[in-house]
Parts: structure tokens; sequence; C-alpha cells
């Protein structure tokens, strides 16, 4: 479906995507996870076959971005970052429009649309203005519009970045669905937990190179332990008990506010950190998150 | 009810959504099943029309934009001539033919020599808002031309469809004008409706430069309304639109010479009443303005394209 092979995408001097290799066979969902300004969106411009790639290959569809862009794209519905409506029309214009840029029949166009809005519960919207949308509406509505040509792959730039809980659930739910119908579903996003519930497969891009590859949960296995214990001292005593804490577990992360100590059973970490005589003020056993391979790969230094 | 099911609820509720039960089916195709080679295929099908159709897919969306302002563009394409011929034509006509006599410039009256060069000067004046602040805003403010790309369309079609709908309405702003030409009795000559093309190919000649330089616009801080009051209004004061460019100061009329809108004039004039120039002359300006309008639009593809594609 999906195959790059030392991919490599530079601005000047700037290198953005620096030869990263991954392929993603059909029906996959496939997540890229990064800090901002990793590569991700650059990544997904090039798969888009919309930015043209430096050096490397890439195929999509079995076919070559630079001679096939146009029948690649007509494969594809893009939901990108920004989201890019057509503010000067009304909802369901949005759709009719976007429709007949892929050479689609009006009649089709019309019927999608209306089976459309109705899965992106925008229904009765439809003579709405754009700019007149909440924010998880205007989402829905790029999902639509992405959906309009019957996509193989749907390429999700950030999909439910800005939004509050319950429309990115809904969000998800519409996605899942999508998988289940065989589309191939390609996204990059901030949140671990959407990664977790939406990503067969996924890689971790830092500074234009990958980092790491596999499920989540193999991630989660292979880059953190099966539990984490975080206890708090209070930020003057957290540095001296840490160092009383020394070898416990598997790996302990010593930050300002509290200490991590990663261990396949927490709870029995918890009671021989008690057995020292140390008091945490509060302490929190739970299970490895992707968050915490996340971390652990990319640092916890602020990008910006 | 599920957890999941109480979530839709929920955000339909805060949403104000319909009362839907969040369980419509997914309008797509089944592709499961398929194989690479099926889709490779589905792929080479379906390029086949946006690649031939493009220009004109992107040409019926802003003609649907163009919808939306309609009443502006009927009503500023009636009013006008209407109010230029009545103030210019009639108005300061009068004045000028009491010190001139009806026939005072170049053999006519001032109304039927100032009118074709009327028609052009609002020919580009359209030209210049549908190729400045449209094609900048397809960029930044409602980037659809992204939206264009992302889907099978590419930079070319994107900006051809574009000027489809530009010529569009400016084919409709000049026939308008020709008839309020034809009402006030400003054209004599039965070639007058060649002012309708003429009118289109100067403002293209005229505003194709200015459009491509509008797509190459990242940050806007007024360029634009710079472009317009120190580059569209002198021109078109010193085109040799309301009298001629032989009675400006000698060192004054190297603008006119270079402006696309006197070579656009003087081609109107020819037509309305029969200007005496020869066929060499006019076939210069003709290839002035077809050049113009080449290498502004060719620019404004390779603009775009960089933008798109970056």
């Amino acid at each position: 479906m999906l195959r790059a092979t030392d991919l490599v995408k530079t601005y000047g001097e700037k290198c953005a995507v620096d030869g990263i290799d991954f392929e993603v066979p059909a029906g996959e969902s496939f997540g890229l996870l990064g800090p901002n300004g990793a590569g991700k969106s650059t990544t997904m411009r090039m798969v888009g076959a919309v930015s043209t790639r430096t050096s490397g290959e890439l195929e999509i569809l079995g076919l070559d971005p630079n001679d096939y862009g146009p029948e690649i794209r007509s494969q594809l519905g893009v939901v990108p970052q920004a989201d890019n409506l057509d503010v000067d029309l009304r909802v369901r214009d949005n759709l009719l429009v976007y429709g007949r840029y892929f050479g689609l029949d009006r009649k089709i166009v019309a019927r999608r649309a209306d089976e459309l809005l109705e899965f992106a519960q925008l229904s009765d919207r439809k003579t709405a203005r754009v700019d007149d949308l909440s924010g998880g509406m205007k989402r829905r509505l790029t999902i639509a519009r992405a959906l309009i040509n019957e996509p193989a792959m749907l390429l999700l730039d950030e999909p439910t970045t800005g939004l509050d809980p319950q429309a990115r659930h809904i969000l998800w739910d519409r996605l899942f669905q999508l998988k289940e119908r065989g589309i191939t579903l390609i996204l990059t996003t901030h949140y671990m937990d959407e990664a977790e519930q939406l990503c067969d497969r996924l890689i971790v891009v830092d500074e234009g190179k990958i980092m790491a590859e596999g499920s989540p949960a193999n991630l989660i296995r292979q880059y953190s332990s099966r539990e984490v214990l975080e206890v708090r001292f209070g930020t003057e005593h957290n540095a001296n008990a840490a160092k009383r804490l020394e070898g416990l577990g598997d790996r302990m992360e010593l930050l300002p506010d509290r200490i991590l100590i990663y261990a396949p059973d927490g709870e029995t970490v918890l009671n021989q950190v008690i057995a020292t005589g140390l008091e945490p003020i509060t302490s929190l056993v739970r299970r490895s998150s992707l968050e915490d391979v996340f971390l652990r790969l990319t640092g916890r230094s602020l990008i910006e | 009810m599920s957890g999941s099911d109480l979530q839709h609820e929920t955000g339909l509720q805060r949403q104000g959504g319909s009362p839907g039960q969040g369980t419509a089916t997914v309008p797509t195709a089944q592709l499961a099943g398929l194989t690479l080679e099926d889709l490779r295929n589905r792929a080479l099908r379906g390029g086949a029309k946006p690649r031939r159709y493009g220009t004109w897919y992107v040409a019926a969306c802003k003609f649907r934009h163009q919808r939306t302002y309609i009443h502006t563009i009927i009503w500023t394409a009636i009013g006008t001539p209407l109010l230029y011929l009545m103030a210019m034509g009639l108005g300061l006509g009068s004045l000028v033919s009491a010190n001139m006599g009806d026939e005072g410039i170049s053999g006519v009256s001032y109304l039927v020599f100032v009118a074709p060069a009327l028609l052009v000067t609002a020919a580009v004046s359209v030209g210049s808002e549908e190729m400045t602040y449209t094609i900048l805003g397809g960029f930044k403010w409602n980037p659809i031309y992204f939206a264009m790309n992302a889907a099978p369309l590419a930079p070319v079609q994107i900006i051809n469809g574009v000027v489809i709908s530009v010529i569009a309405r400016l084919t409709f702003v000049t026939t308008i004008y020709y008839g309020a030409l034809l009402a006030f009795g400003a054209s004599p000559s039965a070639w007058g409706w060649l002012t309708i093309p003429i009118g289109v190919l100067t403002s293209l000649g005229f505003n194709s430069l200015i459009m491509a330089y509008s797509a190459s616009i990242e940050q806007d801080s007024g360029q634009i309304a710079m472009i317009m009051r120190f580059l569209v209004m002198p021109l078109t004061l010193f085109s040799g639109t309301f009298y001629p460019l032989e009675t400006m100061p000698g060192y004054l009329q190297p603008i006119g010479w270079l402006s696309p809108l006197w070579h656009g004039a003087q081609l109107a004039r020819s037509a309305t009443y029969g200007l005496d120039e020869s066929g060499l002359l006019i076939a210069g300006r003709i290839a002035y303005l077809v050049v113009l309008t080449a290498v502004g639009w060719i620019w404004a593809h390779r603009i775009a394209a960089r933008r798109l594609n970056r």
C-alpha cells in the first residue's frame, strides 16, 4: 500500500525528513508519533503526493507520486492539520464542490454528500456557514469531505488536536468504523491515548529519523516496564530519596516533582519503598503507557 | 447503554447536533479483500478525469464563489458605465466640446473619445480585484488551493481555472459596458463589439504579472493595496485614458508606452471610431498585451507549483 525507502526531504540547509523507511500494508492503521518539528507533517505531505521528495523511494498504491500524483491523490482522503474547508461555501456545498474535483458524477456526489453528512452528524447543518460550526463539527466536516471519493487511504494529520473529549471520542468511533471497512489509516498525533486507541503499528519520529517502530503494546514492552510507580516526597526531598531508592525496579527517573520507578509489579516496589523507612506524600501505581515510551525516546525537554 | 454510546450522547448534546444515535452506516466502499493491483488500477482510472478536466472543476468552484457576490458583480457592471459615461462623457464632455468643438479630439466628440478607454479601464479594474485578493486569499485566508491540490488537481489547473472564472466576469463586464456605449451613441463603428475581447485581453495583460506577484505573497502587509494605489491608479491617469497621450509632456509619455492600458485603450478606439493607426501598430499593441499575459500567467503557474508542492 505504502512503501518508503530512505525517504529524505530537505528545505535549503534544513533536513526535515532524514532518511526514513517504513511500509504499510492495506487495511492497517499506522501512526507517526513525534514532537513538534519531528518531520511528521512533511512526511504526511509526501505520502499525500503533494510535496516532492528530495531523495529516496516512495511508492503509494504501487505508484510513484512523482509520475502519478493525480492518480494517487484520487484514492486518498486528506485531513490536514489546519482545516481548509471553503468558508465561502455552505456546509453541503463544500462536499459537492470537493467531490467534483475528483471528476465524480454530480448525482453520485449529491448522494454521498447526504450520507456523509449523516455519518458526520451534520445533517441538520447542511446550509450552515462553515464559520458558524464548532471546532469539532469543522473537523467532522473535513473528514466527511475526505471520504467523498471513497478513498483507499485516509491521511489524518493531528485529527483531534484542539477538540474536547466528547468530540474526540465521536471521531475515534468514526475512524474505527472506517478501519473496519478496510480503509488504510495513516495518522499523526501528539496524544498517546489516541495512538494506543487507533494504531495497529506506529513509528516514533524525532529530528527526521525513526527512533522506534512497532505496535503500541510491543513498544511499551520494549522501551518501558509493565507498570510505573510514581512517588512524591516534596520537591526538596525527592533527590535525597532517589539516592536511597537506587536499585529498586528496572529503572528509575528523577523528576523535579516526583520519582518514577519502572517495574513489572508496582505494588511490590511500593512496599519495598516503604520498607526503607521513607514515607512518600503520595504514591501511584499505574500501567506503563505509550507516553512513557515517547518521553524516553524523545526526551523531556521542551521542543519548540 | 455502553460507555461509548453515552459519550456520543453527551457529545451531541454539548454540540447541539441531531439526536442521532452515533450509529450511522459508513458511507464508503468495502475495500477489504482488494489486492494492491486492484487498488493501483482503481487509482489509474481515478486520475483520468481530473487530469483532463481539472481546470474546469476549479472554474466551476470559482463560479460558485462568484455567485456569493453576484449582486456586486451585476450592479458594478451596470453602474460603472452609467456613472462614468454620464460624468466624463456628458458632463466633462460638454465642457470640452464648448472649448474645442464637437469633433475636437482626434476628429470625434469627447464622449466618443473617452468611452472606449473607460470600458478598458473598467475591465482592468475588475481584473485587478479578481486577480489579486482572490489569488492571495486562496493561498492564505481561505486556503482552498491547498485543498484542491490535496485532491487530484494540479497547480497549473488551479491557476487556469481561476483565470477562466476571471475571463468570464470580464466578458460580462465588457459586454454590459459595450451595451452602454451603444446606448450613449458612443460607438459609431460597426466594429465596436471588438472592445469586448480587447477589454478582456487588456485586463489580462495588465493583471497577469500582478496575479503572479499576488500568488507569491507569504506575509500580507498591505502589498496589494500598495499596488492598487501606486501602480493601478497612476497608470489609469497617465495612460491616455482621459486625454490623448500626446498632450502630456514628453518625459511622461513613456509611462503610457509601457502601460498595457494605453495600448488597450488605443485598440478600443480603433474599434469604436476607427482611430487612424497602421495595421503594424495595431498588431504590435496586441502582441504586447499577449506577451504580458503569457509571461504573468506562466510565472503564476511556477509560483503556485512551488508554493503548493514545497
